[in-house]
């Protein structure tokens, strides 16, 4: 029991996790009309440079706030660099180029912090566990990551849904020229989603640095789960996105917990464990399968595009 | 209202369509006579695209029915009314921008020539497929431009190569929507020659604002106003009727009429 | 493929007689490596000329085409592993499990259409790439070894390296063959209407998701040959083949190359993979006299130019090597 909350909690930890990452894909995606591969890259890069300034500064906190601060500026210049000249083209230049931009990145990362992977270790404060039901102790630094992403979430929906900058992502997702007429900065205004974007791509990571391996590549696995997540969800909805990263996270994360002792019981031991592996992590692909025959456009779709 | 004469191609019955609580069709009655070419003018928002869609397939009536050549149609689909060989051309152009202007009718050809799943022989060398399109690009006047891509067509062109696209599956009945939209003077004048010399052959349904376009080619011209008809009946009646003067022609009188 | 003496037409009949002489000129010149390097080069572009079936002339932008490397790869790896050695039973089961993979994913994601159709697939792909990495039986993330190329009757044996060469070849030739005369058939003109408008392709009466299905199940049956081919050179396959990366090179191949050009892919893979094997070395001659050892390390890096110059092709020379040689025969009319 206590094992099942523990992964209860882990799964909603990580499903709040892709939301950060899904999130950023959906916005670009359903204002701008791009598609970014590069997107796990921005994550990979939170993750590097929090493991960097933590230790040059000493201090967790500060570290973390400096790679999010890095990440928005590299995002923005990113944006300003290259991403401009991918709008309006087809969706075949937006994934070739920004395949063009993981290699580059890849290569970077490779070149400033070398091939082996990084690792980044928590204060002791947070490096810890908290007894949340008698009996039951759970990661502190985990239970934070859960806040914080749930406070971001919620920024994310009152900054969409009820301010004036919110107003100008929707309205420019449905109605590009109306806001230009509107006289309102377009190219500032993409600069700044994009940014947004990468600095949520860029909290994911550097906030899942602490518990993985900080190494090139870990951008890339994460962002094909923020795609599943980005299909079920529907493109171009936060709500979608935040639902079904949710769901992901959990079926994942439980999936592989306990579905090998489940095929246990019902195929013999050798069976179990040879398949158990494999189809685990299939799970979240079935999912999205059914999803794909039941709603082909996504469970929470805006129907735009 | 004038009953049906002789031959109906197209008859069209209580035809009705909402959307959201917004009557767009109501309670419509239309009867296309073989061979006549008949109009179908009204104010913006009358139901006229409403209409097309409804007798292509496109959209489904709420209640109502529509028989063409004696067969109930209002529940084919749109593949099925094409074969029965009720075809229709697009408000908005809609071609095959990067293939050649003969692949496009040739494409057309090779929709009604059976399926597709022939895997080997060279399409474009299939005189079964080339010799009719290019018969069809003469008749709409583009058989110089066959072997250029599509994209390089003018509009009025491209209205042209839309028509021949639509002959293509040799219908008896034709419903065209706004042919003349966006047409320069003298490419209207062109594909009014042009429409004029179908009708010998075609029955034809024409949904059209161009008024000296309308009346210098209809039989019989119906009005719509709402989703509902006003007035049928031939040009000259139209003209005169006074409900349609201010129904609809008030409006354009001194322009156009 | 226009008939004529024109620059594109002449190049490519230099470099399809060119491959063909290749052992030859390998074996003169004492530089055996080379004939590896085609090999390999042969069999990619073999999956690139069936990806191009489906992106270049059918618009279905599938970013997962490396699954089906993998599928018919993996089929002649475990089917050696079980002592299986035969080419007879190894290939036909290669392209059975790729066409049955293609016909289930393509019937899933068919339905959807743009971005959705992208990360589909994609995410398809790394579904496969997960299942054989989690395959403990054969190898899982290390991989198998082959210990026996496939075997077929007495003279033919794929372990005599410039007999494989050959093999491949004739495949990549015969499989150029068989998209040029599927593209231009009555079947290929479906599948190109519905990559110029899909929409107007079903309402002049095509029903054009069965058409599109069936060319994509051609596409990754015809890429799970080239799997099976690439388990046989490197005698060993892993999950790597099948990681995503692998279905983007794909991709750039095609683009490179030309799309919707039937031997454009042959091009792109070749001017791809001599890129990435010369890139480094043209790096540190070049940059020897000004940066010195910096500019040997700096060879090591060479993806660092590689990404953004694929960047510059995209934005630049969207019609790939075949583009720009049709545009050399233009300028010469001129």
């Amino acid at each position: 029991m206590t094992l099942f909350i523990e992964q209860c909690l882990n799964g909603l930890q990580f499903g709040l996790l892709l939301f950060l990452l899904a999130a950023g894909l959906t916005l670009v995606f359903g204002i701008m009309d791009l598609v970014n591969l590069a997107h796990g890259s921005l994550y990979m890069i939170g993750a590097y440079f929090a493991a960097t300034f933590a230790v040059w500064t000493g201090n967790f906190v500060l570290g973390a706030v400096l790679a999010l601060a890095a990440t928005l500026v590299v995002g923005m210049a990113v944006e300003v660099i290259a991403m401009r000249r991918l709008y309006g083209r087809d969706h075949l230049d937006h994934v070739l180029g920004t395949y063009g931009l993981i290699l580059f990145f890849d290569e970077l990362v490779r070149v400033i912090w070398g091939p082996e992977g990084l690792s980044l270790s928590l204060p002791s404060w947070l490096n810890t566990s908290v007894q949340i039901l008698p009996g039951v102790n759970y990661s502190a630094y985990r239970l934070a990551i859960i806040a914080v992403t749930m406070v971001v979430a919620g920024f994310l929906y009152v900054l969409v849904m009820r301010t004036r900058i919110g107003m100008l992502i929707r309205a420019g997702a449905s109605n590009r020229e109306m806001v230009g007429a509107l006289g309102v900065n377009i190219k500032l205004l993409y600069t700044l989603v994009f940014g947004l974007g990468a600095a949520l791509a860029g909290l994911a990571g550097l906030m899942q640095a602490p518990i993985l391996t900080v190494q090139i590549g870990m951008g890339e696995n994460i962002l094909i789960l923020a795609f599943v997540i980005t299909v079920i969800g529907g493109i171009g909805s936060i709500r979608g996105a935040l639902v079904a990263a949710i769901f992901v996270g959990f079926v994942d994360t439980l999936g592989r917990a306990f579905f090998p002792d489940l095929l246990r019981l019902m195929l013999s031991k050798d069976a179990a464990s040879t398949a158990a592996p494999a189809l685990s992590s299939m799970l979240i692909y079935l999912l999205m399968a059914i999803v794909l025959v039941v709603k082909p456009e996504g469970l929470f779709s805006t129907g735009q595009k | 209202m004038s009953e049906p004469k002789n031959n109906p191609m197209l008859q069209v019955s209580h035809l009705a369509k909402r959307f959201e609580g917004i009557v767009a069709t109501d309670d419509l009655v239309l009867n296309v006579e073989a061979g006549e070419l008949h109009a179908v003018i009204g104010p913006n928002g009358a139901g006229k695209t409403t209409l097309i869609a409804q007798l292509s397939g496109q959209l489904a009536p709420d209640s109502g029915h529509i028989v063409f050549a004696g067969q109930d149609i209002t529940q084919l689909p749109m593949y099925r009314r094409s074969a029965l060989g009720l075809a229709r051309s697009f408000q908005i152009t809609s071609l095959f921008l990067d293939l050649s202007v003969l692949d496009n009718v040739a494409l057309a050809v090779q929709a009604h020539a059976g399926h597709s799943f022939r895997f080997w022989r060279d399409a474009r060398s299939e005189p079964q497929l080339r010799e009719p399109a290019r018969a069809l690009l003469a008749r709409v006047g583009l058989g110089a431009r066959a072997d250029q891509p599509a994209s390089l067509l003018s509009h009025g062109e491209h209205r042209q190569l839309e028509l021949a696209m639509a002959l293509a599956g040799q219908p008896c009945m034709l419903l065209l929507d706004e042919p003349m939209a966006g047409l320069g003077p003298e490419e209207s004048a062109r594909m009014v020659e042009m429409l004029r010399a179908l009708k010998r052959d075609l029955t034809i349904l024409l949904v059209e604002h161009d008024m000296e376009a309308v009346f210098a080619l209809a039989d019989r011209i119906t009005v719509l106003v709402y989703g509902r008809v006003v007035a049928t009946g031939v040009p000259e009646d139209i003209r005169a009727n006074a409900q349609v003067r201010e129904a609809y022609l008030g409006e354009q009188e001194a322009g156009h009429v | 493929m226009t008939g004529g003496f024109t620059i594109r037409n002449i190049v490519t009949v230099a470099l399809l007689v060119a491959l063909v002489l290749l052992p030859l000129y390998a074996e003169l010149a004492g530089q055996r490596f080379l004939l590896t390097l085609f090999t390999r080069i042969i069999i990619l572009a073999l999956a690139a000329v069936s990806l191009n079936l489906i992106l270049g002339y059918g618009g279905m932008m599938s970013f997962g085409h490396a699954a089906y490397i993998g599928i018919g790869g993996y089929a002649v790896g475990m089917l050696a592993h079980e002592g299986i050695f035969s080419g007879f039973v190894q290939w036909p089961v290669a392209l059975l499990a790729s066409a049955l993979f293609a016909l289930v994913i393509g019937a899933l994601s068919l339905r959807t259409r743009g971005v959705y159709f992208i990360m589909i697939t994609l995410a398809f792909a790394q579904m496969a790439y997960y299942i054989v990495a989690g395959l403990a039986r054969y190898g899982g993330d290390d991989g198998l070894t082959i210990y026996k190329r496939s075997q077929f009757v007495a003279p033919l044996d794929l372990s005599n390296k410039v007999q494989f060469y050959y093999v491949c070849l004739a495949l990549l030739y015969g499989s150029i063959y068989l998209v040029w005369r599927l593209v231009n058939s009555r079947f290929g003109m479906v599948i190109q209407g519905s990559r110029s408008n899909d929409m107007r392709m079903r309402a002049i009466g095509f029903p054009t998701y069965r058409y599109k299905l069936v060319c994509f199940v051609i596409a990754g049956t015809l890429c799970g040959l080239a799997g099976a081919l690439l388990a046989n050179h490197t005698d060993f396959v892993s999950p790597g083949i099948l990681y995503w990366t692998r279905s983007g090179d794909l991709i750039i191949m095609v683009v490179l190359g030309g799309m919707a050009s039937a031997v454009g892919p042959l091009f792109g893979a070749v001017a791809l993979l001599v890129l990435e094997e010369a890139l480094p070395f043209v790096i540190k001659l070049l940059g020897t006299p000004f940066f010195g050892e910096a500019a040997a390390r700096a060879s090591e890096y060479w993806q660092i130019i590689m990404g953004p110059l694929l960047l510059l092709v995209v934005l630049f020379a969207r019609g790939g090597i075949m583009g720009l040689l049709a545009k050399v025969r233009a300028k010469e009319r001129a």
